[in-house]
């Protein structure tokens, strides 16, 4: 047992495969564990038909990777991935395995472990060394408290780190060998079977490109109640976006949701109203230029990335703030 | 159709939390609690499946005294019957430990479909669902948004990323892990809340389910988040908060 295997993400673009950027943040994540390990990096990928994904694997700063190829893991499936990934990981004998923590992961990944005796850390933001052994840390309760979590024993350990915890760009280019893995997998093993994917609407709010944007809440706990922060959006010339909980009721449509699932933004400000800041949400915006965030929770986690915070009652901070934009623009 | 959900008492989302004095988790004085959001999302699919093709609903739930308040509330809803698992060691087990206990009892249902929701609240690893349904032997999908059940099988549509979505089918037996607000939840009723008390709730004790074995991962710390960022608070008056804040987008941010 020796080794951080790093298990990228691909997913067919236009009918070709093409990379998960999270899998580079996951790479950089296993850098980060090997180094002070000292012991090799390795990354691997599983699909059917990569070989355009294998050239991009051979310029990866790692000792050796893997193609992990099958006519049953296009589609993706969790069984096939599982026994895939599962032969792999009996072959290689890596002591981490690495996973960026997409929903992918998030379907498969747990299973993994358990075939191991083991348990996935997963949505790990950030790792540190005491003693020579990993700390690995995690986001509990909505991103109000931070744990420390350690691994003990004999298997394998296995971790999903969270999109945007570690930087694709400290990785440098390398070269390796990549060697194509074919596990056996059985047709009759995998119990689902997927359909096409596809989008709900086509008239996608492009929020990645707005220049400012006005976000709302739970906080605003009325359907009726939005209004106030569409004419601050208006004073502003911003776009409107919303949490998860917003769209879920049907106030705003989904396309106007920010976070994991819905658009990652980083425009020039944000500014998040009666939002909380569960992880869910900061994934989708704490890469904006200024934060401005309002809320009557002082200790709510969004003041955690805020760069300007105002506690109070939204429903008398936003209407007056609307009032002195306008005057201010005016003057 | 026998439709377990797996609930888990979470402590309520507004709930100001400290750590404990060994930092181990949380301070669980004075704390209110309440059911895991997604699964009470995953209670109302039940509840909706339970209404179109008839059959009985079961909540299954792990953890202290204090979380048999929160089967009741789903009995009150609508649920048939409960299990509380009785135990108040779930802080110290990994996840494989607790899907293991969760998975014993539900074993001897020998349910058709085991919904739950797509991760706790609390530790919001997102794995118990799956590791269940790994460890019992059945295929599960997860972050699902609308379940339609065909004859014996499945059909059930899975969130992916950045707005796109998957049908996929699968066979019954079968565990379902619920994305969160993908329905409208039910309040209990008066009649609902009578009925109720006078519901079976079996009470599992965790010694009699297998042992929870050696953790390979362990919570070794709680803290606060250290800030990153320096956020300057904006205060005063609301007057005064606009104007500072009008200020601060026209003259450092900006935008106006």
């Amino acid at each position: 047992m020796n080794g951080v295997l790093v298990v990228m993400e691909q997913r067919p673009r236009d009918g070709r495969p093409a990379w998960s950027r999270m899998s580079f943040e996951a790479l950089a994540a296993g850098q980060e564990l090997a180094a002070p390990l000292n012991q090799p990096l390795m990354a691997a990928v599983a699909g059917n038909a990569l070989d355009e994904l294998k050239a991009d694997l051979a310029r990866q700063p790692v000792s050796a990777a893997y193609v992990v190829q099958h006519e049953l893991l296009q589609p993706y499936t969790a069984d096939g991935f599982t026994a895939a990934i599962q032969q792999l990981v009996a072959k290689v004998d890596p002591a981490f395995v690495v996973f960026p923590h997409t929903y992918q992961v998030r379907d498969f990944a747990g299973r993994l472990p358990a075939r191991f005796g083991q348990t996935l850390i997963a949505d790990v933001i950030g790792l540190r060394m005491e003693g020579g052994t990993p700390v690995f840390v995690r986001q509990l309760l909505q991103g109000k408290l931070n744990a420390d979590y350690r691994h003990s024993g004999a298997g394998p350990c296995f971790l999903s780190v969270q999109a945007g915890a570690f930087r694709a760009d400290s990785l440098v280019a390398g070269s390796c060998e990549v060697e194509v893995f074919t596990p056996a997998l059985e047709r009759s093993a995998i119990r689902s079977q997927p359909e096409e994917p596809f989008r709900m609407s086509e008239h996608t709010v492009d929020l990645a490109s707005a220049q400012v944007i006005v976000s709302v809440g739970r906080g605003i706990k009325e359907k009726d109640n939005l209004p106030i922060v569409e004419e601050l959006a208006k004073a502003l010339g911003a776009e409107l976006a919303a949490s998860r909980p917003i769209c879920d009721n049907g106030w705003l449509p989904m396309e106007r949701q920010v976070g994991s699932s819905g658009q990652t933004v980083s425009p020039k400000l944000y500014v998040a109203i009666g939002i909380s800041g569960a992880i869910q949400h900061l994934v989708g915006m704490k890469g904006s230029k200024a934060i401005i965030a309002i809320n009557k929770d002082e200790n709510a986690p969004i003041f955690e990335v805020a760069d300007y915070g105002i506690v109070g009652d939204l429903f008398e901070i936003v209407p007056a703030l609307t009032t002195a934009v306008k005057k201010a623009k005016g003057g | 159709m026998k439709i377990i959900v797996a609930i888990k008492q979470v402590p309520a989302r507004d709930a100001n939390v400290r750590t404990d004095t060994n930092a181990r988790w949380i301070d669980e004085q004075d704390l209110s609690f309440e059911i895991n959001e997604p699964d009470a999302y995953a209670l109302e699919a039940g509840l909706l499946l339970k209404e179109k093709h008839s059959g009985e609903v079961v909540v299954v739930c792990a953890g202290p005294e204090r979380a048999g308040q929160t089967i009741r509330e789903a009995l009150a809803k609508g649920a048939d019957r409960g299990i509380h698992i009785v135990c108040d060691d779930l802080a110290t087990l990994d996840t494989l430990a607790v899907a293991r206990r969760l998975a014993a009892a539900i074993a001897a249902e020998k349910p058709d479909l085991i919904l739950t929701g797509l991760q706790s609240e609390d530790l919001g690893l997102g794995q118990t669902g799956v590791v269940m349904a790994e460890l019992l032997g059945i295929p599960h999908a997860s972050i699902i948004m609308e379940v339609e059940i065909e004859g014996g099988s499945l059909r059930v549509k899975r969130e992916l990323e950045d707005g796109w979505f998957q049908w996929v089918r699968m066979p019954l037996p079968a565990l379902l892990t619920i994305q969160s607000g993908i329905s409208k939840l039910r309040y209990a009723t008066l009649m609902g809340i009578k009925k109720a008390k006078t519901k079976a709730v079996r009470r599992v004790a965790a010694g009699d389910l297998p042992a929870p074995g050696p953790q390979s991962v362990t919570l070794a710390r709680l803290y606060l988040p250290q800030r990153k960022k320096e956020t300057r608070i904006i205060s005063g008056t609301t007057a005064e908060v606009a104007a500072k804040m009008a200020d601060v987008l026209k003259f450092e941010v900006r935008v106006i």
